[in-house]
């Protein structure tokens, strides 16, 4: 296997086609697992439309009391949750994305993978990329559907969104691959489902608005103000509208440099080499 | 808290402005509690000014020159008139009590006006600032039209739960029709074959013929998730071409959109508390409500028949007219 040094050197040596050819085949064979597991797919999709068809429909009116931002006017319940699901589909994708690199690091193909001459930053970031993109095609998906449904942002809110939810998804990927890099075993990881995603989607403002929240209690509001996926959420709501929110994408942003950094500097594949010769 | 500090963007914000119809339109709209008229530049689409009116300022009416604006002003007991060059109140005309809704007859002299606590409506040429006639009619009258001929003035009363047919050239009472409980308001087709009326507590609209003076149709709302006692119709507005039918449904808060041919409920939209009285802008593209208790006003799009915008004005907005 090639030394982190030793793969620099060489990966100097190519040309932007080798970088661009790796990154094809990594995205490629993510959209190989992606078409071969149909179900995958339909559960990514049917998790937010059980919020949006069946939970949402019971709170429908429960909204129209105040207009908040990014809206012009008053919303249904439905209307208010549908950034919060598109992002709740990124975060499932992006957990999911680190349950297979675990996977792969188990199995051995993420070695396959690692030794191209290329920088094993690279070689991530394409990863991460790669389950960004396919998670872009879910949330597209679903946004379809809750257009037929009467959720219907503007078009150009539709398009202005595209660069919000990238961004959102790579955060989340990037968050993903450095808790995997946590993890020793498959098993544990149902764990971090537990104590990551669940905490992370509810104490946010993708359900209820933030002063919902601080209605209920003060500090519970600051959790949420807090959670950087509440950030997320409302980057994607105001691009949604045709909006930016500032302040989202600078804590988006950092972010999702700070993990991916962080991410690429803790990976170390000999994880489950190590295990094995113990 | 991300949604404390939003920024536009400028690309966002000239979309917005371009989005709005280039009409430069105004807006008044009653405040009850505030006794002011807020103005809307209808362009902007924002609040550009308020104007000190009377007491509990309710009904508006424009004159058919739309140089004068007519308030109810209910508890100064009169109607006054506003100059809309100079924003000042040029004239107060002896309403009798507690006017609350009126009508202008196409020969911009007569002013119709129910006064509620009296069980009459007055008579008022708006010229000579003389009282004409005043009829009696039933219990709490509200609601008022004059038909576009002319011919008739109509007068819905709350507890007597009739229409009033009045002969304009007489200035007689001549017949009654009795509709579904708490009449709020009428309106008559642009080519005034038909009177729309709804009711309150009864929560529906009666489709009447102006020939026959007999009922064409009843119609019903129901909203999901809403419970069919908030379902309370008060203001009616049909577009001149005879295509919708917008009927305010109070506290369900929603505006539900009539198909005036097939009298099928096409859609309910969601506007802000207790939605009652609409106007449309010149060009009928746009339909504003007063939402009386969240304080604000709605902003429908006729073509699209969603709602694009809601403007905060005063407190219980009540009436609302717009000015070319």
């Amino acid at each position: 296997m090639s030394t982190p040094e030793s793969a620099f050197g060489a990966a100097s040596r190519l040309g932007p086609g080798a970088y661009w050819e790796c990154l094809r085949g990594i995205v490629v064979r993510e959209w190989l697992r992606f078409v071969q597991q149909r179900s995958r797919f339909l559960s990514a999709l049917v998790r937010p439309l059980l919020w949006l068809l069946v939970f949402a429909a019971g709170f429908r009116a429960a909204l129209g009391i105040a207009i908040i931002e990014p809206y012009d006017t008053y919303i249904t319940y439905e209307t208010y949750i549908v950034p919060g699901l598109a992002c709740m589909i990124l975060l499932f994708n992006g957990m999911q994305g680190s349950l297979s690199m675990v996977y792969d690091r188990e199995m051995g193909s993420m070695r396959v993978l690692l030794t191209s001459p290329l920088p094993r930053g690279f070689l991530l970031c394409g990863k991460l990329l790669a389950t960004a993109l396919i998670s872009l095609l879910q949330v597209y998906a679903f946004l379809a559907i809750a257009w037929f449904y009467g959720v219907q942002p503007p078009v150009a809110g539709l398009l202005a969104a595209l660069p919000a939810l990238l961004l959102v998804a790579l955060l989340l990927s990037a968050l993903g691959l450095l808790l995997s890099n946590g993890i020793r075993q498959l098993e544990n990881f149902a764990g971090v489902m537990n104590f990551v995603i669940f905490p992370l989607f509810f104490l946010s403002s993708a359900l209820y608005p933030l002063w919902k929240m601080r209605e209920a209690s003060e500090w519970l509001y600051w959790i949420c103000a807090l959670n950087p996926f509440s950030h997320a959420v409302e980057l994607v709501r105001f691009a949604l509208y045709e909006r930016l929110n500032g302040l989202a994408l600078a804590v988006c942003l950092g972010l999702t440099l700070v993990f991916a950094v962080l991410a690429v500097l803790s990976f170390n594949p000999q994880h489950a080499a190590l295990r094995r010769a113990a | 808290m991300p949604t404390a500090l939003p920024t536009r963007l400028l690309a966002t914000a000239l979309l917005l402005a371009a989005a709005g119809p280039a009409l430069a339109a105004t807006a008044y709209v009653s405040n009850e509690k505030d006794n002011t008229l807020s103005v809307i530049d209808l362009e902007r689409m924002e609040v550009t000014g308020t104007l000190e009116v009377g007491m509990r300022p309710r009904g508006l009416a424009l004159s058919h020159d739309n140089k004068l604006l007519y308030i109810c002003a209910s508890d100064s007991d009169r109607v006054q008139v506003l100059d809309l060059a100079s924003g000042k109140i040029v004239k107060e005309l002896p309403s009798g009590a507690d006017p609350e809704q009126f009508a202008l007859h196409p020969n911009n002299k007569w002013l119709y006006i129910s006064n509620e606590d009296d069980a009459l409506v007055t008579v008022v040429d708006v010229d000579s600032e003389e009282v004409l006639a005043q009829i009696d009619v039933g219990v709490e009258p509200e609601g008022m039209a004059v038909s576009p001929d002319g011919k008739w003035a109509v007068n819905t009363s709350e507890t007597t739960n009739m229409l009033h047919w009045i002969d304009t050239t007489t200035h007689q009472l001549v017949d009654n029709t009795l509709i579904d409980q708490r009449p709020r308001h009428v309106e008559f087709s642009k080519d005034g074959s038909q009177l729309w009326a709804s009711a309150e507590i009864g929560g529906t609209v009666t489709v009447v013929d102006v020939a026959s003076r007999q009922v064409l149709k009843k119609l019903n709302f129901q909203i999901k998730g809403i419970h069919p006692d908030k379902v309370q119709p008060v203001g009616i507005r049909l577009t001149s071409d005879g295509k919708y039918a917008f009927v305010a449904l109070g506290p369900a808060n929603h505006v539900a959109v009539v198909d005036a041919k097939t009298y099928e409920v096409l859609d309910y939209l969601l506007v802000g508390r207790r939605v009652w009285h609409m106007a449309f802008s010149p060009d009928e593209r746009l339909l504003l409500t007063t939402n009386g208790v969240s304080g604000d006003v709605s902003v429908i799009d006729v073509e699209k028949l969603k709602v694009s915008k809601s403007i905060k004005v005063g407190r219980y907005p009540w009436g609302v007219v717009v000015k070319p």
